[in-house]
């Protein structure tokens, strides 16, 4: 029984979430690479269509990772993300996924441990709560268009 | 805007479930404006639809569309092209919208995804409040542009009732006395003794209670 | 005198009039009805009868009145446009008038939000003020509202109500100005405990000569425990109880609580008594109609005018 290894994608602001995820990288400081980054100018670039197609293709844990409160380089991008984290998290509650595998998080430039913390402990929280329970009708269907 | 909410996803998920290939439509209108049933929300509601029944195992085939209106038949049309490969239509748009579709297609089930509200305006980002009725005989003029059919919850047209409590509704601290409003209105457009004319007994044959209405413009008509 | 009203006559002599009420049961129990008059009788010139009052539903006013009228006690149907079509309403006051009810107060209704039906729907298809007007034309000119000629037209006793204490406070005698072009004939106020407040409107009232076309009855109702007065102080809109009142509710022992809200009443109504304007009293005693024969004497009120 091989060990599930979740796959997790992270938002990250290019000011300060991306930038803290090289400087983890520079401290050489391990994090789990089940974490997919997708560097975005603004967290507040994120939508929440794409936060709801990232579950739909097979993440099994989704984060969006702004700058600190207040500290926006965009002035309230994090904010207006955080608000549709929280309607999404709602919309997944709703329908069987489960809001509790997706988050938001805020961190500055210079926060390499912090990333690296927040990779880690969002991939063991999605390891535990197992694979997206859409998996096993995607798999299927994969299985069926190869054969 | 007419406004809408989507409604709850276990009522929309029960309703489609018999179906394989459903045309989900959205409107680009009141809907889109209320958020309720826009291009943005059709996207969201596929993807959640997909994901649900994929839990259950099951694929869905769903095919997003937003028109320009729903309530105009050239608009309707255009999905023609698209019923041969749909078992049903759910319609994001408000009821007016539903009921097109439905008496075009005669031959596929339409169903609702929102449920259709009231006739109102923004009052900021995000919330909308009812402001009309459709009385269909307009008295905004003697109440300062203030509406007491839509806004009052007794639909007083000689208020306040004995309720009204620092300008809010008795109903409610969160609902404004329309009639408070109004009077704050009048005094600021120095129209107070106005106040009390008696605004006699409404006719409510030009609203709804009349029987459902049609306007018919000859000019137009073909 | 415009009609046969008991009221009327006891207001038209010049004597202070005094009214209580009766709240129907909530099932269909006559017996229970005559309970509560009985025990007025003797005390009061007439009686109230309210229309599911708290949009709770009871037995239906005009019903209970017609018990209470056959006790040989005089009934005024408290009506409501909450839950009635204009059609409905003009029926059932030609229906009471041929019981011999000939007093009625012509009311908006609590929203059925408090009650136990908050899913019906609201009627309103007229309000209190557009009902006075609509119950005056068919006593004075003999005409349904549609305009039709009414067989022997009801000639009723035109009352409203009147809340001083209800915001905007700036607007409350111009409302009763309003009643009055509409034709009412009397109101009966919210109950009331800032007398101050209630002098500051009856002014207002007199400086309008309002009092000379309206008879204002002041409503009253005891308090049965501190916990009512902090109740009604803080959860019943249109409601003005002062500090005063409820520091003295609770500066008292629990026993002794009963007696000091009857002691408040009766100091209210003999203040009352010298206030410009105030026709008489409307002693609203609910679910305590047992006190108000107490009340009305120890006010010296009683015993009640013998009027022919």
């Amino acid at each position: 029984m091989e060990q599930f290894e979740p796959v997790v994608v992270a938002f990250c602001c290019h000011y300060c979430a991306y930038t803290a995820a090289d400087m983890a990288g520079s401290k050489r400081l391990p994090y789990p690479a089940n974490v997919n980054i997708v560097r975005v100018p603004c967290s507040g670039k994120v939508d929440a269509i794409h936060l709801m197609k990232a579950f739909e293709k097979g993440a099994d844990g989704v984060y969006v990772a702004g700058c600190l409160e207040g500290d926006c380089h965009f002035k309230n991008g994090n904010t207006q993300v955080a608000r549709r984290v929280a309607y999404i998290k709602k919309l997944l509650d709703e329908i069987g996924i489960g809001g509790e595998r997706l988050e938001m998080f805020y961190m500055s430039a210079g926060m390499g441990e912090r990333f690296a913390r927040v990779a880690t402990e969002m991939t063991e929280k999605i390891r535990s709560l197992g694979p997206n329970p859409t998996k096993s009708a995607l798999n299927k269907n994969r299985g069926e268009a190869v054969a | 805007m007419i406004t809408a909410e989507r409604k709850p996803l276990e009522e929309i998920i029960a309703s489609v479930k018999p179906f394989q290939r459903i045309l989900l439509v959205g409107c680009n209108e009141c809907v889109t404006v209320c958020a309720a049933g826009g291009r943005k929300e059709v996207g969201l509601l596929a993807s959640a639809l997909q994901m649900h029944f994929m839990t259950e195992g099951k694929t869905i085939n769903i095919k997003e569309i937003t028109l320009e209106r729903q309530c105009d038949p050239e608009y309707v049309e255009e999905l023609s092209v698209h019923m041969d490969q749909a078992d049903a239509v759910l319609s994001m748009a408000c009821g007016c919208g539903v009921q097109e579709i439905a008496r075009r297609y005669k031959e596929k089930p339409v169903l609702p995804a929102v449920n259709t509200k009231f006739m109102g305006a923004s009052e900021r980002q995000g919330v909308w409040a009812e402001r009309c009725q459709g009385c269909g005989d307009c008295l905004l003029g003697l109440t300062g542009g203030i509406c007491p059919i839509a806004r009052c919850s007794k639909r007083l047209l000689n208020g306040p009732c004995g309720g009204s409590t620092t300008g809010k509704c008795e109903i409610s601290p969160e609902v404004d006395c329309v009639w408070q409003l109004i009077w704050d209105r009048l005094k600021a457009l120095g129209m107070e003794d106005r106040y009390e004319d008696i605004m006699p007994a409404k006719n409510w044959q030009t609203g709804r209670g009349g029987g459902p209405r049609k306007i018919i413009r000859e000019d137009l008509v073909e | 005198m415009k009609t046969e009203s008991k009221l009327e006559k006891v207001l038209a002599s010049g004597n202070l009039a005094v009214t209580s009420e009766c709240g129907p049961p909530r099932g269909a129990l006559p017996d229970k009805v005559k309970e509560k008059a009985e025990m007025l009788r003797g005390y009061v010139d007439a009686v109230n009868v309210t229309d599911n009052q708290t949009a709770m539903v009871r037995m239906s006013s005009f019903a209970a009145c017609v018990i209470i009228k056959q006790m040989g006690l005089d009934p005024i149907l408290q009506m409501v446009t909450r839950d009635r079509n204009r059609l409905a309403m003009q029926a059932d006051i030609l229906g009471a008038y041929a019981h011999g009810i000939d007093t009625m107060l012509c009311l908006s209704g609590d929203h059925p939000h408090f009650g136990d039906h908050p899913q019906a729907m609201n009627v309103h298809d007229i309000d209190s003020i557009q009902f006075v007007q609509m119950v005056h034309t068919m006593r004075e000119e003999g005409k349904f509202m549609g305009g039709d000629d009414i067989l022997n037209p009801p000639q009723m006793f035109i009352g409203a109500a009147a809340n001083p204490f209800a915001d905007p406070f700036e607007l409350r005698v111009a409302r009763l100005a309003k009643k009055a072009k509409a034709g009412v004939d009397f109101v009966q106020t919210q109950c009331i405990y800032n007398l101050d407040k209630f002098e500051q409107w009856m002014k207002g009232v007199t400086d309008r000569g309002l009092h000379e076309k309206v008879h204002v009855l002041a409503g009253i109702t005891p308090m049965k425990t501190v916990g009512m007065a902090r109740y009604m102080k803080n959860k019943v809109p249109g409601m003005d109880v002062p500090d005063e009142i409820v520091d003295r509710m609770a500066g008292v022992s629990k026993e002794k609580q009963a007696e000091e809200g009857i002691k408040i009443c009766v100091e209210s109504i003999q203040r009352l008594k010298e206030v410009e304007g105030v026709s008489g009293f409307h002693i609203m005693a609910i679910e305590w109609e047992q006190k108000v024969p107490e009340i009305v004497e120890k006010a010296g009120l009683y015993p009640r005018p013998e009027i022919a």
